[in-house]
């Protein structure tokens, strides 16, 4: 394991207002350690910019430990960077090499526009989920936990759906701009269980409805979601969220979605 | 000041059950004329806000992130507590409760937690109603596993990430009020005043995050779920933005603070690794059920693990505790982790470090087993370390985890000021000095679904309601004073980044209000801290403009509070002359280096009061009655 210090070249993207026009700005980088996070080394930059008298970049974060989905940025044109099943705060330092030249921007999507420099509006994800993305449980309304036994299997694959984390790296790195992988985990969390069964269709009509409304684009199967996902959420769920919604439209004689036939 | 804990009269199994009895009732069709401002979208808030909407009450929730499924509840790993005796092991609601009093070393109030025990069950039932995808048999009923403290399974768990799925459940229930129009919210808005009409809660004032404006927001009730606050040690496993501001403005207009001092020192997070480091990543506790601590029995012992034979290996916490082993609490296993550091058996590179040894568990168990259990928090280990764990042990060490202290809250869990709520982490209610594994998760859901929306309907239906709009002129003081405190963080144009105060408070916390206090320790503390609040004053550099996003000027007023905050904890640390739970003050221990109460001094809260600017605050006193639970010394051994 290298423990040399390393200096590095950065071109951020600094943007002053969702209004502004933005630039990349090229920053030196010196001294960074290997076991650094990658967010560690921007802390590093922005103290050092601070004390120069100059702004520092902003950018979003919060767990640092890769699960509540706060951070995102493109990194030498990868969502969260070189490393599979990895956010941003959690990508090391010892992914790169000393004079590495790296690109910094924000998530681009029309959906998600930018706040300032790499700190992005995404708040659509919220619209989706507002729409139908949930389970219609009162509190106070529950029967005993045990009463509604769910097969291992389906509890796994739900879980596997679950564990996104809503940081939008898959409408990132889709050339389209979809939002197909996002909606159709959260669908799929909730459809593949019995609990879910009564609003499964409203939910796919919905929520697909919603996606629409946001501006997302439509999926063409590049698949370049899946291969950024943190999460390593499958496109499985795509396929099973188009069957839910064709079923749900025909069955509901009700159609939602903007075009095509297929939800994304 | 007046500390009234409202406990019901009657046996504590009767107290819950007659309260909701005798709580007044707000007539269903009325409740729409009611308007409740929630701070804060965690597992507390979300399931609160979604909760009294569903009810019918009007709910403005606020959140700092730019998404309340961001909170940090959402970082929680290893799972909840419930008294379902699922397993058929002997658990009961009084095994839970009791466990959780002992745990917290007979310094919560009893009814809080009977209560907390009591609803813990229709907690998991709600959770899965919801959807939230629990780990399952293959039967398809609920799993559990086992957590510290505790010799029942009836920890409830997602993965390793429990808080995650509760979270999200919580959240759904949210947004689907906000689709109904009967929560408005508000992410990326920071509270910075609560206001106050004739001594009620009846709004707040807020940063819009995204354009730096300041606006007041007007309520029949205010409820603070906005968590605690461990990050005045700079490093801990709370989210970088989790701060103490909005329950230390509200401490500053009359809410008592209750128990400051008692902090949580998680055992297992990875070691610190240089002074850059933003934050330390935790290692669910749930590893301990399988994982073995360990660490040579020769001080400055430098080999590598492997070449450690198994004669030169200290299982410390197995020797001193036979019958809890690797379960033993929180408290307990950081201390001891402290101890073994301290005689120069520590490992890794800065020798403040314990082993966490999988060997044997993959031996008997096999990778596989290992892997489903906890393979998404060996990536997270490997992420972070470049280490292998599957191979070589892991390296944890203690780390700034929860805050049992917060503000004081009577058992309907209003604050000392009237209307002003506070749930979840943010108040100090059922823990005492000490959290068990997988109660945090349970008492957020158990305040927000199940306990404030019966207790605040009370609070209204018991309050003549004289509501006020935000034009009132308490709400232009308040907002004068946060702009006045805005432009003053502003104006101090110093030299210095607001994290390098940060830093610097936090090495002091560390080391003299952290895992072992003493007087000295404490006495120097308090000149240090006020003397580098006195130089932040003066030497802070905030840049940019603060009508927009700016993350200097929103992390420089979180810092200032801390810095008012951490003085506090070192107060209440030096006069709580005893040792219990989490606090462990140096001069009070048994012979084998426990922690030693004293109960005729010290068998109560410590609540105190602000008594304005540079005066020192009032220290008030609630005593604590062990009518069920009888007091003793806690033995894990």
């Amino acid at each position: 394991m290298s423990v040399q210090p390393m200096d590095l070249k950065l071109h951020v993207w600094r943007q002053a207002h969702g209004k502004a026009e933005g630039r990349f700005v090229t920053y030196d980088a010196r001294g960074i350690s290997p076991e650094m996070s990658f967010l560690e080394m921007l802390d590093v930059v922005n103290e050092g910019l601070i004390e120069r008298g100059e702004e520092p970049i902003a950018f979003d974060h919060d767990c640092r430990e890769g699960i509540c989905g706060t951070c995102g940025m493109v990194i030498n044109g990868v969502p969260h960077g070189p490393r599979r099943a990895t956010t941003v705060c959690q990508l090391h330092m010892r992914s790169f090499r000393h004079g590495d030249e790296i690109s910094i921007e924000p998530w681009r999507a029309t959906a998600f526009p930018v706040v300032k420099d790499l700190v992005v509006d995404r708040s659509a994800f919220d619209a989706i989920i507002a729409a139908g993305g949930f389970i219609s449980a009162p509190t106070g309304s529950a029967p005993d936990g045990n009463a509604i036994p769910v097969p291992k299997e389906n509890a796994e694959l739900a879980m596997d759906a679950a564990a996104c984390i809503g940081c939008g790296a898959c409408v990132a790195a889709c050339p389209n701009a979809s939002a197909m992988l996002f909606v159709s985990a959260k669908a799929a969390h909730l459809n593949l269980l019995p609990q879910g069964q009564p609003e499964k269709e409203s939910r796919a009509l919905n929520m697909v409805e919603a996606m629409d409304a946001a501006g997302f684009g439509t999926c063409t199967n590049h698949r370049e979601c899946e291969a950024t996902c943190p999460k390593e959420i499958s496109i499985a769920f795509i396929a099973r969220l188009n069957r839910d919604y064709l079923k749900a439209v025909f069955t509901s004689g009700r159609r939602k979605a903007k075009s095509g036939d297929s939800a994304g | 000041m007046e500390l009234r804990s409202s406990v019901p009269d009657g046996p504590i199994e009767r107290k819950w059950d007659k309260h909701r009895f005798d709580m007044k009732l707000v007539n269903p069709a009325n409740k729409r004329k009611y308007t409740i401002i929630v701070v804060g979208s965690g597992l507390a808030g979300a399931s609160a806000s979604a909760t009294m909407a569903e009810l019918g009450y009007n709910v403005l929730c606020f959140c700092y992130q730019d998404s309340p499924r961001r909170a940090h509840s959402i970082a929680a790993q290893g799972g909840i507590n419930a008294a379902k005796n699922y397993q058929n092991d002997g658990d009961s609601v009084f095994r839970l409760f009791y466990d959780t009093v002992k745990g917290g070393d007979f310094r919560a109030r009893e009814a809080n937690v009977y209560r907390l025990a009591q609803v813990s069950t229709n907690i998991i039932d709600q959770c899965v109603a919801q959807g939230v995808p629990f780990a399952r048999e293959y039967g398809g009923s609920l799993a559990n596993r086992s957590f510290g403290g505790a010799q029942v399974s009836r920890t409830f768990y997602a993965r390793g990430q429990t808080g995650q799925q509760l979270l999200l459940g919580a959240y759904q229930a949210l947004e689907r009020q906000i689709g109904l129009g009967k929560v408005k919210m508000y992410t990326r808005h920071e509270m910075l005043e609560p206001v106050l009409v004739e001594g009620r809660a009846q709004g707040i004032v807020t940063r819009d995050m995204v354009t730096g404006a300041i606006e007041s927001w007007a309520a029949d009730a205010v409820i603070l779920a906005t968590g605690g606050y461990g990050n005045v040690f700079y490093l801990a496993t709370y989210a970088k933005g989790c701060n103490a501001t909005a329950i230390w403005r509200a401490y500053k207009k009359g809410a008592a603070f209750g128990n400051p001092c008692y902090t949580q020192i998680h055992p297992t997070c990875i070691p610190v690794h240089g002074d850059y480091q933003s934050k330390l990543t935790l290692m669910s506790e749930s590893l301990r059920n399988d994982g073995r601590v360990w660490v040579p029995k020769l001080a400055g012992d430098t080999r590598p693990p492997s070449q450690i034979p198994e004669a030169e290996r200290d299982y410390y916490l197995e020797r001193k505790y036979p019958s809890f082993g690797n379960l033993a609490p929180r408290d307990i296993s950081s201390r001891a982790a402290k101890q073994v550091c301290d005689e120069g058996r520590g490992v890794g590179d800065s020798r403040l470090g314990v082993y966490l040894d999988f060997a044997d568990a993959i031996k008997r168990l096999g990778e596989g087993v290992i892997r489903e259990k906890y393979g998404n928090l060996f990536e997270m280990y490997e992420r972070i370390t470049d280490e292998n764990p599957y191979q070589v042990p892991m390296r944890i060490y203690p780390a700034s985890h929860y805050t049992m202290g917060g503000l004081w809250v009577d058992y309907n869990l209003m604050s000392t000021i009237p209307g002003l709520h506070v749930i979840g982490e943010a108040n100090f209610s059922d823990h005492g000095a000490n959290r068990l594994g997988a109660s945090a998760l349970m008492q957020g859901l158990a305040d927000g679904y199940f306990i404030v929306p019966y207790t605040i309907g009370h609070y209204l239906a018991s309050t003549p309601q004289t509501r006020v709009g935000s034009d009132h002129p308490e709400f232009k003081k308040s907002e004068a004073e946060a702009r006045a405190r805005v432009d003053r963080l502003m104006a101090v144009k110093g030299k210095h980044t607001v994290d390098s105060f940060h830093r610097e408070l936090g090495k002091i916390m560390w080391e003299h209000c952290g895992m072992a206090r003493n007087r000295k320790g404490l006495e120097a503390a308090l000149q240090k801290i006020p003397a580098l609040r006195e130089q932040y004053w003066k030497d802070v550099t905030v840049l940019g403009d603060p009508a927009g996003l700016n993350q200097s000027l929103e992390k420089a007023g979180r810092v200032a509070d801390f810095l008012d905050l951490g003085e506090l904890m070192c107060l209440d640390a030096l006069e709580r002359e005893e040792s219990c739970g989490g606090h462990f003050r140096e001069e009070y221990q048994t012979p084998d280096g426990e922690a030693l109460r004293d109960d005729d001094k010290f068998c109560h809260v410590a609540a105190w009061e602000y008594q304005g600017e540079g005066s020192r605050p009032k220290r008030h006193v609630e005593p604590l009655r062990f009518e069920n639970v009888h007091l003793a010394q806690r033995s894990y051994k």
